[in-house]
């Protein structure tokens, strides 16, 4: 039961019932304030009197704040305008109220990147970027600077903590259609932001100066080698060198502690500011700037801060739990955070048994590897991350939320996920002719999930399924076609079969079943 | 919410224990496992010694400061000095040898590797393999060779405490396992605790944060599960009223 006690202009003071208790409410220009004070009775006209009281005391205390222009806060805001920032960022930005437990990301992401300018300012002071230096640099801040491991092991797992964040809260995105109208850009400065994440974390990984510093980026430099015409003068000019050397650490130190880091500190202050412009989405995917009270609060909306601030300093809590375990525990977390051969100092004359990327790479370097040929197996590797800034415009379809979207796109999202981790995991083992025939696979697997995507936008008719399903399956087949021999034919024919099958299946079952069949979305917020 | 949470952190310990790599190894070897334990100080102090008498003669400890192993390993600085520096060496300098590459490389063929770090970029065990897998073997320069390490220029410095051993075959000709044919001064009971320990010491110099990490770990977690709980309770006083 709501009652208002006082009305004032734009401000009205209101109860709700609490355990036989008025509860008084502040509502100010709209922004409803608990104002965390009982009125003590279950009377109405008591409670109004002493809402009364207690307005004129907050009246006296307002004006008379105003006149002195309170204190240094006032100095400042009459200057900078820090009070309006906070109103509309924090206490007056209205986020929607059913975030679950997907929505934790976003915020521990920006907490791990603070954490890792902050680590990675201590590490700065004692690292020196020299080939002949970094390694045993390394090792004196391991050894001889106080608390140098820990900063060290945060700085480390917190680059592996940051991508297992930023995959998560991508795959939020996929899941209740976040990069949709009207987010198109907050999903575009997302995945630039992903980009410098890689690019950051790939020239960080090269300062340890270790084996696999070295020759991973051997791997990953060399890639660019591959571009057709200005390939080889383009590596010369990312390495300062012929090989990889002194210039190359150099450089890559400036990008990794200076250029890099603001690029993406610029990238997540857009991320934001679209991101506030807009509203952000949740978990029903429906709009909660659609209903409105009297005044212009949205029904299912709750103030940034507290409400979510609170709520997030949970997340932050169970995160840290979660990341000192590692750090303190198990920091090189079986080789996937702290590579073993990264303990051996760089040596260009010894190529070590078997190079991986460091496990956030994993999928993408899987993609790299299912073509034979460099060129042609480093563009698909291009295109698998270049697919994902025209996300937006490939799912047209205007339901959201994977809770009312059709059992086939919950499939399709659940192979794209098992692919993807399949590829992580292919990508750090050494290539054998089944897990190469596997990485084909889930590669094309990858790009296929984008093409149902596409597919799934409305609903298809007969003709249209069966071209559709026809294209994809003759491409497939005659890459196949174009390399079936002996040795490989029954791996090549039972790969073809079962990704045909899945394709088959996706496009054509909607014509006969009720598999694509779409629930029908709430006016309002779940739960 | 909490289903979700159970699924990340299930994958979480799961991912911890993969293993990593497929190296292929001499089954042999692979059957040596190392059973340290670095906070067994007694062990380590016994490694420092066994480390310092035979092996500190050719391969260095470049990173290991040895005022830190001092107090790590709660030896006195003054007796640590009097017994474990040879050289004429301050302690508050690493462990580094005399020895000069091109001599390293006429007496072995290489320059003997420096060891700081060899128990975390090879592990513990291949260190405890290595130093129990030896077989005489009289095509060797040195008249022995190794099953963890095949064709090792390393000598086997130990000989004289685990006495001889030859190597014993399979049907495919793989090594099987080993015959004694003399009797060193330790016995084979004795010999392993000796490369246990040294093995240990390895693994204490690889990473002398350890010791300290495990202690502090835990109250730092103390910390945070506390920390955890009130802004779980906080969290759900201020939502209280949204429904």
């Amino acid at each position: 039961m709501e009652k208002v006690l006082l009305r004032d202009g734009e401000i009205t003071l209101h109860t709700r019932e609490r355990s036989n208790k008025w509860q008084m409410y502040i509502n100010i220009k709209g922004t409803d304030v608990f104002v965390r004070k009982s009125t003590g009775t279950s009377n109405l006209d008591d409670a109004a009197q002493i809402a009364t009281k207690y307005y004129d005391q907050l009246k006296s205390k307002a004006s008379s704040a105003s006149n002195s222009a309170s204190g240094v806060i006032g100095w400042v805001d009459e200057r900078l305008p820090i009070l309006s920032f906070v109103r509309d960022h924090l206490t007056n930005y209205y986020a929607p109220k059913n975030f679950n437990f997907w929505y934790f990301f976003g915020s521990l992401a920006f907490m791990i990147l603070f954490l890792q300018i902050f680590t990675g300012i201590f590490l700065a002071m004692h690292y020196k970027p020299d080939a002949k230096l970094a390694f045993d640099s390394v090792e004196f801040i391991m050894r001889d600077v106080n608390l140098g491991w820990l900063i060290r092991y945060m700085h480390s797992t917190g680059a592996s903590a940051f991508f297992v964040v930023v995959y998560l809260h991508m795959f939020r995105a996929l899941m209740y259609g976040s990069f949709k109208k009207p987010r198109e850009l907050i999903w575009l400065f997302g995945v630039f932001i992903y980009l410098a994440l890689m690019a950051e974390a790939f020239m960080g990984y090269l300062l340890p100066w270790g084996q696999m510093s070295y020759w991973g980026a051997q791997v990953i430099i060399n890639l660019f080698t591959t571009i057709p015409f200005i390939g080889p003068e383009l590596g010369v000019w990312i390495r300062g060198d012929f090989a990889i050397s002194d210039p190359t650490l150099t450089r890559f130190f400036a990008l990794h502690i200076v250029a890099v880091p603001m690029v993406i500190l610029l990238l997540v202050i857009l991320h934001l500011a679209a991101l506030h412009t807009v509203g952000s989405n949740n978990p029903d995917g429906v709009e909660i700037k659609k209903y409105k009270d009297e005044n212009g609060v949205p029904l299912d909306g709750v103030p940034f801060h507290p409400y979510y601030t609170v709520k997030d300093f949970v997340g932050i809590g169970v995160f840290l739990f979660l990341f000192s375990t590692t750090v303190f525990f198990i920091p090189e977390m079986g080789g996937y955070f702290l590579e073993h051969a990264n303990f051996i100092p760089a040596n260009p004359l010894v190529t070590p048994e078997h190079i991986a990327p460091v496990w956030y790479f994993t999928p993408f370097y899987s993609i790299l590897r299912a073509i034979p040929d460099p060129a042609f197996g480093a563009l698909a590797m291009a295109l698998s991350i270049v697919v994902l800034f025209f996300l937006p415009w490939i799912d047209n379809n205007p339901i959201k939320s994977i809770r009312y979207r059709s059992m086939l796109f919950r499939i399709n999202l659940f192979v794209f996920v098992a692919g993807f981790l399949i590829l992580g995991y292919l990508g750090v083992k050494a290539p054998t002719p089944l897990y190469s025939a596997l990485a084909l696979r889930f590669s094309e697997m990858y790009f296929i999930f984008f093409a149902l995507l596409f597919f799934y936008s409305k609903s298809r008719g007969n003709f249209f399924s069966y071209i559709f399903a026809g294209v994809i399956i003759s491409l497939i087949a005659i890459y196949d076609f174009t390399r079936i021999n002996f040795d490989n034919y029954i791996l090549i024919i039972t790969g073809l079969a079962s990704v045909c099958a899945f394709i088959l299946f996706m496009t054509i079952s909607p014509l006969y079943t009720n598999l694509n069949k779409e629930k029908e979305v709430p006016e309002r917020v779940t739960g | 919410m909490m289903k979700n949470f159970y699924i990340c952190f299930t994958l979480f310990v799961l991912s911890i224990n993969i293993s990593f790599g497929a190296s292929q190894k001499s089954e042999l070897a692979q059957k040596y496992k190392a059973s340290n334990s670095i906070s067994n100080k007694a062990s380590l102090q016994r490694g420092a010694k066994y480390y310092v008498n035979y092996c500190s003669g050719c391969h260095s400890l470049k990173y290991m400061r040895m005022n830190t192993l001092a107090k790590d390993l709660g030896i006195d600085e003054a007796v640590f000095s009097k017994n474990l520096i040879f050289a004429n060496k301050k302690i508050g300098e690493t462990m580094t040898i005399p020895m000069k590459e091109v001599d390293a490389i006429q007496w072995f063929g290489a320059l003997p590797p420096d060891l700081s770090l060899t128990a975390r970029s090879k592990g513990a065990d291949y260190i405890y393999a290595k130093l129990n897998t030896y077989y005489e073997d009289d095509s060797s320069v040195t008249g022995y060779n190794n099953v963890a390490y095949p064709n090792t220029s390393m000598p086997h410095i130990l000989a004289e405490l685990q006495g001889g051993q030859k190597l014993v075959l399979d049907s495919n000709n793989k090594p099987k396992g080993f015959d004694k044919t003399s009797e060193g001064s330790f016995n084979d009971l004795e010999y392993k605790q000796l490369t246990n320990d040294i093995t240990n010491f390895l693994v204490y110099v690889s990473e002398p944060a350890k010791l300290k990490r495990y202690s502090m770990g835990f109250w730092v977690l103390l910390f945070l599960f506390i920390f955890t709980i009130l802004a779980y309770y906080t969290k759900k006083e201020f939502w209280k009223d949204i429904h």
